[in-house]
């Protein structure tokens, strides 16, 4: 075990798994010499060499046509997006083509491509880089989405991400990049995508929440604790496909939840989650659903995300007003 | 720095149409003639003549409803056919919606090109043995693609080609561009065929852009480029043929544009020509057309006769027949198809809804 910060551990999964996969690529922009703008890629240039870790041009669409492609010459290719406010340049490779090519091929061909991209606010980017946009590709049929909270999740997720033979777009948020470590195991492992985590046991409320408001929530949950409510907290892990099983089972014991995203509230994750608990739980509930977002601006200036971004406040105030419904 | 000029200080200049043969068949350009069996003649002939046979009958059909989405290729068949020829068995091939015929000569079995039209999942279940990418869409998608399949070719140490094929509207979008340039950038084994036939749908080229050729737009990205006239088969194949020669010796893509004509609509899903470009115009091209001056050629040569062209016709008819029957046996798609093909292994939600749509559909049967 070694102490890892997330971005540490996302290196070290990619690492783990060129060395483990001939056919695994690392590609992008500055990803080679330069370890990638974040240093995610960091040192895989100088061990695997230009063959595997590659610049490419400064064109997303492009980068997402070379990764279907290499794809279908039994490449592996990890592709990063260096910012996700770019990716709106790739949109048709990721939604039209990479996501459609097992079906438009009835089956013959699939495209095994990680797409890496840091999002997420709270960093003070320039505009355009930061964007929450996960719920745009959450509505892609035939890609994976999984958004990790913590280094030892981000290892085994990126990991199963790169052995799977679908898509996955795997989203590492910015604010998490760096602010802790934990322990993670050198070793290769995986974590099955699809599967939610709970993160924090309790009674009273399941909070449902993925990404950077993992550790909002957790540190809301320890404040509704000095309040008497007792929350339980799920880490979805991956948003698409959405692990209803286990929100379901949580509610059935604690029969409030709130849902909580870092992103705008229109059309978001949080609204599929409580679309799925009014499905399959709905007579369990005490109270509505709750549900804490951004609000429907676009995502703001960098000195306006402070204000903009949901906190650990408003998780508490929802709780409450779940709570004493 | 001594910039690329000429006299005339024009670009264009610098990409004149290179022809072999004349609308009579006449070799023009001696010196240009490429290297090429008489065997290899008289196929190329067959094949131009049974696309056309295959095309025709396509149109009926279509508007018999027995078939789909259906871009017609009259006209373009030595664009097509004459560059695809260079084609090895296991280079790739990037169409877009009307590179049917290049698909069909590369090895897709005619009923499933009847599948794709008619809108079947099958008609993208490839032979195994078959190097080619279900036909594009979303215009000059398959550029950048071409790049990383011709990346891939060159990383494995294949020495193998992608070949791209696109449109003349396609090199108004970022794609063709990016493509060019990816696979400039790596020197990766990609050719790149630009089928100007004049209308993007309506749009005429001279408003998709203002360079005065689209073979110039390779100058751009660094790479090889050549105007040919898309009318003539033998120029198009020792363009091709260069192209292909340099990309497996390393030299990198080459982007060539044909300067060709479809003498029907965009689509048959109700595109009328009419409205956008005259009889008479059609007719100067047509006048141009690609199998009378290679039939006039190769009966010149006594390699073609009125025999070979009816056995052709006739062959063509029969497969078309056959091909149909066959289409016609294969099962009606299915929601639970569909479903199953989204992922390897369905996920959760995707598996409740398997389990609901096998209900229903068994219901149904």
């Amino acid at each position: 075990m070694t102490q890892m910060t997330m971005i540490q551990a996302i290196t070290d999964a990619m690492r783990t798994e060129l060395r483990r996969d001939d056919n695994v690529l690392v590609f992008g922009e500055d990803v080679a010499k330069n370890g990638g703008v974040f240093r995610a890629t960091e040192g895989l240039y100088d061990e695997f060499g230009e063959d595997r870790v590659f610049d490419t041009p400064l064109a997303e669409s492009g980068i997402a046509g070379l990764a279907l492609g290499l794809a279908l010459q039994q490449y592996r290719p990890i592709m990063e997006i260096q910012f996700f406010g770019f990716v709106f340049e790739a949109m048709d490779g990721i939604a039209s083509q990479l996501a459609r090519l097992r079906y438009r091929s009835g089956g013959h061909y699939h495209a095994p491509v990680t797409i890496r991209s840091p999002f997420g606010g709270g960093v003070k980017t320039p505009e355009l880089h930061a964007d929450n946009l996960e719920g745009l590709f959450a509505q892609c049929p035939g890609l994976k989405v999984v958004i990790p909270s913590n280094p030892y999740d981000a290892k085994g997720l990126l990991i199963a991400a790169i052995r799977d033979n679908d898509p996955v777009l795997f989203l590492e948020h910015m604010k998490l990049y760096r602010s802790f470590r934990e322990e993670v195991p050198e070793e290769a492992y995986t974590i099955e995508l699809g599967k939610a985590k709970i993160v924090r046991e309790g009674s009273g409320l399941t909070l449902i929440t993925y990404g950077a408001m993992v550790r909002t929530a957790l540190k809301a949950a320890e404040q509704l604790q000095k309040e008497g409510i007792d929350c339980e907290i799920i880490d979805l892990r991956t948003i698409s496909p959405l692990d209803t099983e286990t929100i379901v089972k949580s509610i059935q014991k604690t029969n409030r939840a709130v849902v909580v995203q870092e992103a705008q509230k229109q059309a978001g994750i949080a609204a599929q989650v409580i679309a799925e608990i009014n499905d399959c739980a709905l007579l369990h509930l005490e109270a509505p659903v709750g549900r804490v977002s951004a609000p429907d601006s676009v995502f703001p200036f960098a000195s306006a995300e402070d204000v903009w971004l949901p906190n650990e406040k408003d998780i508490i105030e929802q709780a409450k007003a779940t709570v004493n419904f | 720095m001594d910039l690329p000029v000429n006299d005339s200080g024009r670009i264009e200049d610098f990409f004149p149409t290179l022809r072999i043969l004349d609308t009579q068949g006449h070799v023009i350009n001696e010196q240009a003639r490429p290297e090429i069996s008489n065997d290899e003649l008289k196929e190329l002939m067959r094949r131009m003549v049974y696309t056309r046979v295959w095309d025709q009958r396509a149109l009926k059909l279509n508007r018999q409803g027995r078939l789909g989405f259906y871009a017609p290729v009259a006209g373009q068949e030595a664009s097509m056919l004459a560059s695809a020829f260079l084609m090895d068995q296991e280079d790739w091939l990037l169409p877009s919606y009307r590179d049917i015929p290049q698909l069909v000569w590369h090895g897709l079995p005619l009923y499933k090109a009847f599948l794709y039209s008619r809108g079947h999942f099958e008609g993208g279940q490839y032979p195994e043995e078959l190097k080619a990418v279900m036909p594009q869409i979303i215009i000059a998608a398959q550029c950048t693609q071409a790049a990383g399949i011709a990346l891939g070719l060159k990383k494995r140490g294949k020495k193998q080609v992608a070949f791209c094929y696109f449109g003349d509207g396609a090199t108004s979008q970022g794609d063709f561009y990016e493509g060019m340039n990816f696979a400039g950038a790596y020197r990766a084994p990609a050719i790149f065929i630009c089928q100007n036939n004049r209308f993007a749908i309506s749009v005429p080229v001279e408003k998709q852009t203002a360079a005065a050729s689209l073979a110039q737009k390779a100058v751009a990205a660094g790479i090889r480029g050549i105007q040919v006239d898309g009318m003539d088969p033998l120029a198009v194949y020792a363009a091709t043929k260069k192209a292909r020669e340099h990309a497996i010796a390393g030299d990198g893509p080459t982007l060539i544009e044909t300067l060709t004509y479809r003498y029907g609509p965009h689509t048959m899903a109700g595109d009328d020509p009419t409205r956008y470009r005259t009889d008479e115009l059609t007719g100067e091209w047509e006048k141009r057309d690609p199998l009378i001056r290679f039939r006039f050629y190769l009966e010149r040569l006594g390699l073609w006769s009125q025999e070979d062209e009816e056995q052709t016709a006739e062959q063509a008819r029969t497969d078309v027949d056959k091909a149909l029957k066959q289409a016609d046996r294969v099962s009606k798609q299915n929601v639970t198809d569909l479903l199953g093909f989204m992922f390897e292994k369905p996920t959760q939600n995707i598996q409740e809804q398997l389990d609901a749509y096998s209900a229903r559909e068994g219901d149904q049967r």
